[in-house]
Protein backbone atom coordinates (compact mmCIF):
# COMPACT_ATOMS: atom_id res chain seq x y z
CA UNK A 1 0.00 0.00 0.00
CA UNK A 2 2.60 2.25 0.36
CA UNK A 3 4.49 1.42 -2.47
CA UNK A 4 1.37 2.61 -3.88
CA UNK A 5 0.91 5.43 -2.20
CA UNK A 6 4.49 5.88 -4.26
CA UNK A 7 3.32 5.46 -7.21
CA UNK A 8 0.11 8.02 -7.09
CA UNK A 9 3.00 10.82 -6.02
CA UNK A 10 5.00 9.89 -9.11
CA UNK A 11 1.71 9.04 -11.70
CA UNK A 12 0.77 13.27 -10.33
CA UNK A 13 4.10 14.81 -10.81
CA UNK A 14 3.64 13.35 -14.77
CA UNK A 15 0.63 14.25 -15.27
CA UNK A 16 2.28 17.57 -14.19
CA UNK A 17 4.74 17.45 -16.78
CA UNK A 18 1.85 16.23 -19.64
CA UNK A 19 -0.07 19.23 -18.97
CA UNK A 20 3.11 21.48 -19.61
CA UNK A 21 4.08 19.61 -22.28
CA UNK A 22 0.43 19.45 -24.03
CA UNK A 23 -1.62 21.69 -22.83
CA UNK A 24 -1.32 25.41 -24.42
CA UNK A 25 -3.79 27.73 -22.84
CA UNK A 26 -3.48 28.33 -19.80
CA UNK A 27 -6.48 27.24 -17.79
CA UNK A 28 -6.13 24.12 -19.21
CA UNK A 29 -2.47 24.02 -18.27
CA UNK A 30 -3.25 25.38 -15.09
CA UNK A 31 -6.12 23.26 -14.12
CA UNK A 32 -4.14 19.70 -14.64
CA UNK A 33 -1.66 21.43 -12.81
CA UNK A 34 -3.38 21.21 -10.09
CA UNK A 35 -5.16 18.13 -10.68
CA UNK A 36 -1.95 16.23 -10.64
CA UNK A 37 -1.32 18.04 -6.75
CA UNK A 38 -4.12 16.73 -5.98
CA UNK A 39 -3.15 13.11 -7.02
CA UNK A 40 0.27 13.61 -5.47
CA UNK A 41 -1.82 14.29 -1.89
CA UNK A 42 -3.75 11.31 -2.71
CA UNK A 43 -0.80 9.45 -2.91
CA UNK A 44 0.64 10.79 0.27
CA UNK A 45 -2.21 10.39 2.02
CA UNK A 46 -2.18 6.49 1.11
CA UNK A 47 1.65 6.29 1.73
CA UNK A 48 1.00 8.08 5.32
CA UNK A 49 -1.99 5.84 6.29
CA UNK A 50 0.00 2.86 5.03
CA UNK A 51 2.86 3.50 7.79
CA UNK A 52 -0.05 3.37 10.45
CA UNK A 53 0.53 0.03 12.02
CA UNK A 54 -2.76 -1.94 12.65
CA UNK A 55 -3.87 -1.15 16.50
CA UNK A 56 -5.88 -4.42 16.65
CA UNK A 57 -2.62 -6.34 15.84
CA UNK A 58 -0.98 -4.60 19.24
CA UNK B 1 24.56 18.73 -25.36
CA UNK B 2 24.30 22.44 -25.41
CA UNK B 3 24.50 25.53 -22.43
CA UNK B 4 22.37 26.21 -19.81
CA UNK B 5 21.01 29.59 -20.52
CA UNK B 6 23.25 32.84 -19.24
CA UNK B 7 22.65 34.67 -16.25
CA UNK B 8 23.67 38.23 -16.35
CA UNK B 9 27.24 38.83 -15.01
CA UNK B 10 27.82 39.50 -11.48
CA UNK B 11 29.04 43.09 -10.90
CA UNK B 12 32.24 43.47 -8.43
CA UNK B 13 29.80 44.45 -5.48
CA UNK B 14 27.36 41.75 -6.58
CA UNK B 15 30.70 38.88 -6.07
CA UNK B 16 32.25 40.58 -2.98
CA UNK B 17 28.63 40.37 -1.14
CA UNK B 18 27.89 37.22 -2.23
CA UNK B 19 31.68 35.75 -1.16
CA UNK B 20 31.47 37.88 2.15
CA UNK B 21 27.89 35.96 2.72
CA UNK B 22 29.27 32.70 2.20
CA UNK B 23 31.97 33.05 4.38
CA UNK B 24 29.39 33.47 7.14
CA UNK B 25 26.61 30.74 5.98
CA UNK B 26 28.22 27.95 7.56
CA UNK B 27 26.77 28.95 10.57
CA UNK B 28 23.58 27.64 10.05
CA UNK B 29 24.93 24.39 9.68
CA UNK B 30 26.19 24.79 12.98
CA UNK B 31 22.86 26.19 14.40
CA UNK B 32 20.74 23.18 13.04
CA UNK B 33 23.86 20.83 14.58
CA UNK B 34 22.94 22.07 17.97
CA UNK B 35 18.98 21.79 17.29
CA UNK B 36 19.42 18.43 16.57
CA UNK B 37 21.75 17.35 19.26
CA UNK B 38 19.40 19.80 21.90
CA UNK B 39 16.50 17.84 21.02
CA UNK B 40 18.12 14.72 21.46
CA UNK B 41 18.27 12.94 24.63
CA UNK B 42 21.82 13.22 26.70
CA UNK B 43 22.58 9.60 25.82
CA UNK B 44 23.11 10.03 22.28
CA UNK B 45 24.45 13.79 22.79
CA UNK B 46 28.09 13.13 21.41
CA UNK B 47 26.59 10.78 18.51
CA UNK B 48 24.38 13.69 17.40
CA UNK B 49 26.94 16.25 17.21
CA UNK B 50 29.91 13.92 15.76
CA UNK B 51 26.59 12.79 12.90
CA UNK B 52 26.07 15.86 11.68
CA UNK B 53 29.65 16.58 11.28
CA UNK B 54 30.03 13.36 9.68
CA UNK B 55 27.22 13.85 7.75
CA UNK B 56 27.74 17.81 6.56
CA UNK B 57 31.67 16.14 5.23
CA UNK B 58 30.39 13.29 3.36
CA UNK B 59 28.12 15.27 1.24
CA UNK B 60 30.38 17.95 0.70
CA UNK B 61 33.33 15.62 -0.45
CA UNK B 62 30.98 13.41 -2.89
CA UNK B 63 29.49 16.48 -3.95
CA UNK B 64 32.91 18.03 -4.85
CA UNK B 65 33.87 14.49 -6.51
CA UNK B 66 30.99 14.12 -8.57
CA UNK B 67 27.58 16.15 -7.47
CA UNK B 68 28.36 19.49 -8.94
CA UNK B 69 29.01 17.40 -12.01
CA UNK B 70 24.96 17.08 -12.24
CA UNK B 71 24.61 20.62 -10.46
CA UNK B 72 26.50 22.82 -12.89
CA UNK B 73 26.15 26.04 -13.05
CA UNK B 74 23.73 28.85 -15.60
CA UNK B 75 25.73 29.20 -18.49
CA UNK B 76 28.01 26.28 -18.17
CA UNK B 77 27.44 22.67 -20.42
CA UNK B 78 24.51 20.94 -19.68
CA UNK B 79 22.06 17.92 -20.86
CA UNK B 80 18.80 19.07 -22.83
CA UNK B 81 15.96 17.19 -24.37
CA UNK B 82 13.74 18.86 -26.25
CA UNK B 83 10.20 18.00 -26.13
CA UNK B 84 7.33 19.55 -28.31
CA UNK B 85 9.90 22.13 -29.48
CA UNK B 86 10.65 23.21 -25.93
CA UNK B 87 14.47 22.50 -24.44
CA UNK B 88 14.14 20.42 -21.10
CA UNK B 89 17.51 21.24 -19.39
CA UNK B 90 17.52 18.33 -16.86
CA UNK B 91 20.79 17.57 -16.23
CA UNK B 92 24.30 19.62 -15.95
CA UNK B 93 27.60 18.47 -17.82
CA UNK B 94 30.31 19.87 -15.54
CA UNK B 95 33.90 18.24 -14.92
CA UNK B 96 34.30 16.13 -11.48
CA UNK B 97 36.44 17.50 -8.67
CA UNK B 98 35.87 20.79 -9.49
CA UNK B 99 37.97 20.97 -12.83
CA UNK B 100 37.62 24.02 -14.85
CA UNK B 101 36.72 26.09 -12.21
CA UNK B 102 38.87 29.56 -11.88
CA UNK B 103 38.67 30.58 -8.37
CA UNK B 104 38.45 34.19 -9.76
CA UNK B 105 34.89 35.09 -8.08
CA UNK B 106 32.88 34.22 -11.16
CA UNK B 107 29.35 32.68 -10.78
CA UNK B 108 30.29 29.37 -11.44
CA UNK B 109 33.08 29.20 -8.57
CA UNK B 110 30.52 30.77 -5.94
CA UNK B 111 27.94 28.54 -7.29
CA UNK B 112 30.13 25.85 -6.04
CA UNK B 113 30.99 27.58 -3.03
CA UNK B 114 27.02 27.56 -1.88
CA UNK B 115 26.41 24.43 -3.43
CA UNK B 116 28.85 22.69 -0.75
CA UNK B 117 27.60 24.70 1.79
CA UNK B 118 23.94 23.74 1.08
CA UNK B 119 24.68 20.21 0.72
CA UNK B 120 26.10 20.03 3.86
CA UNK B 121 23.27 21.92 5.39
CA UNK B 122 20.67 19.47 3.89
CA UNK B 123 22.04 16.64 4.72
CA UNK B 124 21.80 17.32 8.54
CA UNK B 125 17.99 17.32 8.15
CA UNK B 126 17.51 13.94 8.30
CA UNK B 127 19.80 13.74 11.59
CA UNK B 128 17.26 15.67 13.57
CA UNK B 129 14.43 12.95 12.48
CA UNK B 130 16.35 9.65 13.07
CA UNK B 131 18.70 10.33 15.36
CA UNK B 132 18.82 7.89 19.08
CA UNK B 133 18.53 4.91 16.26
CA UNK B 134 20.43 5.98 13.61
CA UNK B 135 23.59 4.11 12.50
CA UNK B 136 26.34 6.61 11.97
CA UNK B 137 27.85 4.47 8.98
CA UNK B 138 24.13 4.71 7.70
CA UNK B 139 24.23 8.39 8.66
CA UNK B 140 27.36 8.76 6.40
CA UNK B 141 26.23 6.34 3.64
CA UNK B 142 22.84 7.94 3.20
CA UNK B 143 24.52 11.57 3.23
CA UNK B 144 27.11 10.71 0.83
CA UNK B 145 24.25 8.90 -1.62
CA UNK B 146 22.30 12.44 -1.23
CA UNK B 147 24.82 14.37 -2.06
CA UNK B 148 25.71 12.52 -5.56
CA UNK B 149 21.91 12.11 -6.56
CA UNK B 150 19.03 13.46 -5.01
CA UNK B 151 20.16 17.06 -4.31
CA UNK B 152 22.91 17.87 -7.37
CA UNK B 153 19.40 16.70 -9.85
CA UNK B 154 17.28 19.20 -7.86
CA UNK B 155 19.94 21.74 -7.87
CA UNK B 156 20.24 22.13 -11.48
CA UNK B 157 16.42 22.45 -12.16
CA UNK B 158 16.32 25.07 -9.80
CA UNK B 159 19.47 26.71 -9.43
CA UNK B 160 21.48 25.63 -11.83
CA UNK B 161 19.63 26.95 -15.02
CA UNK B 162 17.69 24.22 -15.33
CA UNK B 163 13.94 23.51 -16.51
CA UNK B 164 12.13 24.58 -13.21
CA UNK B 165 14.19 27.94 -13.25
CA UNK B 166 12.94 28.11 -17.41
CA UNK B 167 9.58 27.68 -16.69
CA UNK B 168 9.13 31.22 -17.06
CA UNK B 169 10.67 31.57 -20.17
CA UNK B 170 9.61 28.34 -21.98
CA UNK B 171 5.95 27.86 -20.85
CA UNK B 172 5.15 31.76 -19.86
CA UNK B 173 5.23 31.02 -16.12
CA UNK B 174 6.05 34.49 -14.55
CA UNK B 175 9.56 33.90 -13.24
CA UNK B 176 9.96 30.60 -13.33
CA UNK B 177 10.61 28.29 -9.67
CA UNK B 178 11.64 30.69 -7.35
CA UNK B 179 13.90 29.55 -4.60
CA UNK B 180 16.13 32.55 -3.39
CA UNK B 181 16.90 30.99 -0.20
CA UNK B 182 17.04 27.37 -1.05
CA UNK B 183 13.96 26.44 0.58
CA UNK B 184 13.18 24.01 -1.79
CA UNK B 185 16.51 22.40 -2.69
CA UNK B 186 17.72 22.22 1.06
CA UNK B 187 14.82 22.48 3.49
CA UNK B 188 12.06 20.53 1.17
CA UNK B 189 14.35 17.91 -0.35
CA UNK B 190 16.13 17.12 3.35
CA UNK B 191 12.61 17.32 5.07
CA UNK B 192 11.35 14.83 2.75
CA UNK B 193 14.44 12.41 2.97
CA UNK B 194 13.93 12.66 6.85
CA UNK B 195 10.56 11.48 6.40
CA UNK B 196 11.62 8.61 4.47
CA UNK B 197 14.62 7.89 6.95
CA UNK B 198 11.78 8.01 9.99
CA UNK B 199 9.63 5.30 7.42
CA UNK B 200 12.70 3.43 7.28
CA UNK B 201 13.68 3.53 10.62
CA UNK B 202 10.58 3.00 12.77
CA UNK B 203 10.14 5.01 16.05
CA UNK B 204 12.45 4.73 19.37
CA UNK B 205 11.47 2.16 21.64
CA UNK B 206 9.23 3.02 23.93
CA UNK B 207 7.72 5.92 22.06
CA UNK B 208 4.63 4.81 21.27
CA UNK B 209 2.42 2.50 24.19
CA UNK B 210 0.16 -0.61 23.15
CA UNK B 211 -2.79 1.46 22.93
CA UNK B 212 -0.50 3.65 19.83
CA UNK B 213 -0.31 6.76 22.87
CA UNK B 214 3.10 8.66 22.35
CA UNK B 215 5.70 8.71 25.21
CA UNK B 216 7.15 12.13 25.60
CA UNK B 217 10.27 11.71 25.78
CA UNK B 218 11.61 15.71 25.85
CA UNK B 219 15.42 16.74 24.59
CA UNK B 220 18.22 17.04 27.40
CA UNK B 221 19.23 20.55 26.52
CA UNK B 222 16.49 23.18 25.52
CA UNK B 223 19.44 25.69 26.05
CA UNK B 224 21.44 24.31 23.20
CA UNK B 225 18.24 24.27 21.29
CA UNK B 226 17.51 28.02 21.24
CA UNK B 227 21.44 28.98 21.47
CA UNK B 228 21.36 26.83 17.97
CA UNK B 229 18.19 28.85 16.67
CA UNK B 230 20.21 32.49 17.20
CA UNK B 231 23.53 31.14 15.57
CA UNK B 232 20.92 29.08 12.92
CA UNK B 233 19.61 32.79 11.70
CA UNK B 234 23.25 34.25 11.32
CA UNK B 235 23.98 31.92 8.70
CA UNK B 236 20.43 31.93 7.52
CA UNK B 237 20.17 35.42 6.51
CA UNK B 238 23.84 35.02 4.60
CA UNK B 239 22.90 32.26 2.71
CA UNK B 240 19.47 33.66 1.80
CA UNK B 241 21.68 36.81 0.68
CA UNK B 242 24.26 34.34 -1.44
CA UNK B 243 21.37 32.89 -2.74
CA UNK B 244 19.63 35.29 -3.85
CA UNK B 245 22.06 37.58 -5.74
CA UNK B 246 23.67 34.37 -7.54
CA UNK B 247 20.44 32.82 -8.97
CA UNK B 248 17.65 35.27 -8.29
CA UNK B 249 18.99 38.93 -9.75
CA UNK B 250 18.65 40.57 -6.45
CA UNK B 251 20.61 43.84 -6.37
CA UNK B 252 23.11 44.07 -3.97
CA UNK B 253 22.72 45.48 -0.98
CA UNK B 254 19.09 44.32 -1.19
CA UNK B 255 18.41 44.50 2.96
CA UNK B 256 14.81 43.25 2.31
CA UNK B 257 16.56 39.50 2.43
CA UNK B 258 17.72 40.07 5.98
CA UNK B 259 14.70 41.93 7.10
CA UNK B 260 12.10 39.37 5.62
CA UNK B 261 13.64 36.03 6.82
CA UNK B 262 14.24 37.95 10.74
CA UNK B 263 10.41 38.66 10.77
CA UNK B 264 9.31 35.70 9.50
CA UNK B 265 11.45 34.18 11.91
CA UNK B 266 10.13 35.75 14.45
CA UNK B 267 6.85 35.73 14.07
CA UNK B 268 6.74 31.91 13.39
CA UNK B 269 8.14 31.68 16.87
CA UNK B 270 5.76 33.43 18.21
CA UNK B 271 2.84 31.98 16.49
CA UNK B 272 4.11 28.93 17.52
CA UNK B 273 4.60 29.79 21.56
CA UNK B 274 0.67 31.01 21.15
CA UNK B 275 -0.60 28.20 20.05
CA UNK B 276 1.22 25.65 22.17
CA UNK B 277 0.13 27.95 25.26
CA UNK B 278 -3.83 27.60 23.88
CA UNK B 279 -3.68 23.67 23.32
CA UNK B 280 -1.86 22.88 25.79
CA UNK B 281 -2.25 25.10 28.70
CA UNK B 282 2.13 26.44 28.51
CA UNK B 283 3.95 27.87 26.08
CA UNK B 284 6.16 24.43 24.64
CA UNK B 285 10.16 25.65 24.53
CA UNK B 286 10.75 22.97 21.92
CA UNK B 287 8.13 23.80 19.99
CA UNK B 288 8.75 27.84 19.71
CA UNK B 289 12.11 26.63 18.62
CA UNK B 290 10.69 24.79 16.06
CA UNK B 291 8.57 27.19 14.77
CA UNK B 292 11.74 29.91 14.60
CA UNK B 293 13.44 27.68 12.21
CA UNK B 294 10.34 26.68 9.84
CA UNK B 295 9.83 30.51 9.54
CA UNK B 296 13.36 30.70 8.71
CA UNK B 297 12.65 28.16 6.34
CA UNK B 298 9.91 29.44 5.23
CA UNK B 299 10.77 33.11 4.41
CA UNK B 300 13.78 31.69 2.63
CA UNK B 301 12.13 31.00 -0.47
CA UNK B 302 11.11 34.52 -1.47
CA UNK B 303 13.28 36.33 0.86
CA UNK B 304 14.11 39.02 -1.77
CA UNK B 305 10.59 39.66 -3.26
CA UNK B 306 8.01 39.50 -0.30
CA UNK B 307 7.15 42.92 0.90
CA UNK B 308 7.78 42.87 4.68
CA UNK B 309 3.83 42.29 6.05
CA UNK B 310 3.99 39.66 3.63
CA UNK B 311 7.13 37.88 5.11
CA UNK B 312 5.21 38.59 8.84
CA UNK B 313 2.01 36.50 7.36
CA UNK B 314 4.68 33.62 6.09
CA UNK B 315 6.01 33.52 9.20
CA UNK B 316 2.65 33.11 11.15
CA UNK B 317 1.50 30.50 8.79
CA UNK B 318 4.40 28.33 8.88
CA UNK B 319 4.55 28.84 13.21
CA UNK B 320 0.93 27.41 13.28
CA UNK B 321 1.82 24.94 10.73
CA UNK B 322 4.83 23.62 12.51
CA UNK B 323 3.03 23.72 15.85
CA UNK B 324 0.17 21.43 14.30
CA UNK B 325 1.97 19.81 12.50
CA UNK B 326 4.64 17.84 15.00
CA UNK B 327 1.28 16.87 17.00
CA UNK B 328 -0.52 15.10 13.37
CA UNK B 329 2.73 13.53 12.98
CA UNK B 330 3.44 12.35 16.30
CA UNK B 331 0.19 11.45 17.48
CA UNK B 332 -2.17 10.48 14.56
CA UNK B 333 0.58 9.44 12.25
CA UNK B 334 2.75 7.58 14.44
CA UNK B 335 5.68 9.10 13.07
CA UNK B 336 8.50 9.66 15.41
CA UNK B 337 10.53 12.88 14.63
CA UNK B 338 12.27 14.20 17.80
CA UNK B 339 13.56 17.01 15.91
CA UNK B 340 10.50 18.29 14.30
CA UNK B 341 12.92 18.15 11.02
CA UNK B 342 9.49 16.68 8.85
CA UNK B 343 7.44 19.48 10.12
CA UNK B 344 9.99 22.48 10.23
CA UNK B 345 11.74 21.74 6.65
CA UNK B 346 9.32 19.82 4.75
CA UNK B 347 6.38 21.60 6.11
CA UNK B 348 6.71 25.16 6.02
CA UNK B 349 9.19 24.66 3.64
CA UNK B 350 6.19 23.83 0.60
CA UNK B 351 4.20 26.44 2.32
CA UNK B 352 7.25 29.11 2.24
CA UNK B 353 7.31 27.99 -1.81
CA UNK B 354 3.65 28.17 -2.12
CA UNK B 355 4.05 32.01 -0.17
CA UNK B 356 6.57 32.69 -2.40
CA UNK B 357 4.55 32.83 -5.45
CA UNK B 358 1.15 34.06 -4.07
CA UNK B 359 2.43 36.92 -1.78
CA UNK B 360 5.77 38.14 -3.29
CA UNK B 361 6.36 40.91 -6.10
CA UNK B 362 6.47 38.47 -8.74
CA UNK B 363 5.03 38.17 -12.27
CA UNK B 364 1.93 36.65 -12.64
CA UNK B 365 1.96 32.81 -13.60
CA UNK B 366 5.00 32.27 -10.74
CA UNK B 367 2.77 30.84 -8.30
CA UNK B 368 1.87 27.87 -10.71
CA UNK B 369 5.59 27.85 -11.41
CA UNK B 370 5.72 27.33 -7.71
CA UNK B 371 2.95 24.55 -7.56
CA UNK B 372 5.13 22.82 -10.62
CA UNK B 373 8.32 22.87 -8.22
CA UNK B 374 6.05 21.56 -5.23
CA UNK B 375 4.88 18.62 -7.30
CA UNK B 376 8.65 17.74 -8.64
CA UNK B 377 9.34 17.84 -4.95
CA UNK B 378 7.02 15.28 -3.32
CA UNK B 379 6.48 13.38 -6.70
CA UNK B 380 11.01 13.02 -8.04
CA UNK B 381 12.79 13.78 -5.12
CA UNK B 382 10.63 12.01 -2.25
CA UNK B 383 10.00 8.91 -4.20
CA UNK B 384 13.84 9.32 -5.35
CA UNK B 385 15.32 9.54 -1.77
CA UNK B 386 13.03 7.31 -0.14
CA UNK B 387 13.85 4.26 -3.15
CA UNK B 388 17.94 4.89 -2.66
CA UNK B 389 17.39 5.08 1.32
CA UNK B 390 15.47 1.55 1.47
CA UNK B 391 17.82 -0.31 -0.80
CA UNK B 392 20.93 1.52 1.03
CA UNK B 393 19.09 0.04 3.90
CA UNK B 394 19.66 -3.21 2.37
CA UNK B 395 23.30 -3.69 2.27
CA UNK B 396 24.39 -0.86 5.19
CA UNK B 397 21.53 -1.68 7.73
CA UNK B 398 20.01 1.70 9.25
CA UNK B 399 18.29 0.38 12.55
CA UNK B 400 21.15 0.45 15.86
CA UNK B 401 20.54 -3.11 17.81
CA UNK B 402 17.88 -2.98 20.82
CA UNK B 403 20.81 -3.15 23.25
CA UNK B 404 22.55 -0.47 21.59
CA UNK B 405 19.29 1.76 21.65
CA UNK B 406 19.16 0.80 25.64
CA UNK B 407 22.41 1.76 26.50
CA UNK B 408 22.39 5.02 23.69
CA UNK B 409 24.42 5.79 20.79
CA UNK B 410 27.32 7.06 22.07
CA UNK B 411 28.38 4.61 24.57
CA UNK B 412 27.28 1.68 22.02
CA UNK B 413 29.03 3.70 18.43
CA UNK B 414 31.34 5.68 19.92
CA UNK B 415 32.32 4.24 23.57
CA UNK B 416 32.22 7.30 25.55
CA UNK B 417 29.19 9.69 26.48
CA UNK B 418 28.78 13.07 26.09
CA UNK B 419 28.89 14.20 29.87
CA UNK B 420 31.17 11.35 31.59
CA UNK B 421 30.56 13.27 34.83
CA UNK B 422 27.13 12.80 35.09
CA UNK B 423 24.35 9.83 35.80
CA UNK B 424 22.57 10.31 32.31
CA UNK B 425 20.20 7.17 32.25
CA UNK B 426 17.81 7.70 34.92
CA UNK B 427 15.18 5.64 33.31
CA UNK B 428 17.85 2.53 34.15
CA UNK B 429 17.69 3.10 37.91
CA UNK B 430 13.75 4.35 38.60
CA UNK B 431 11.44 0.83 40.08
CA UNK B 432 9.05 -0.43 37.02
Amino acid sequence: MKITGVLLLVTGWLLVLCALIMLAAPAARNAFVLAGIGVEALGLTLAVRAHLPERADR
Amino acid sequence: MTNSPLLPALSDLQTTLAAAALLIAPLAVAGLALINTGLGRSRTAAHGMMSSVCAAAAAALVYFVLGRCWHGSPGEPARVLTIAGKPWDWLGAASPFFAGLNPDGSRAFLTAWIGLIAVAFAALIPIGAGGERWRLNSICASSAVFGTVVFPIFAHWSWGGGWLAQLGANFGLGAGFTDAGGTGLIHVTGGLTALAVVWLLGPRRGKYGHDGMPMAIPGHAVVLVFFGCLVASAGWVALNAAGAILFAGAAPGRALIGVDTMLGACSAALTAAVVTRTRYGRPDASLTANGFVGGLVATSAGCAFLPPAAAVLTGIVAGALVALSVELLELRLEIDDPGGSVSVHAVAGIWGLLAAGLLGRVAPGTEIAQAVGIATLLGFVFPLTWGVNALLNRFVPMRVSREGERQGMDLFELGAGAYPDFVTHADDYMQR
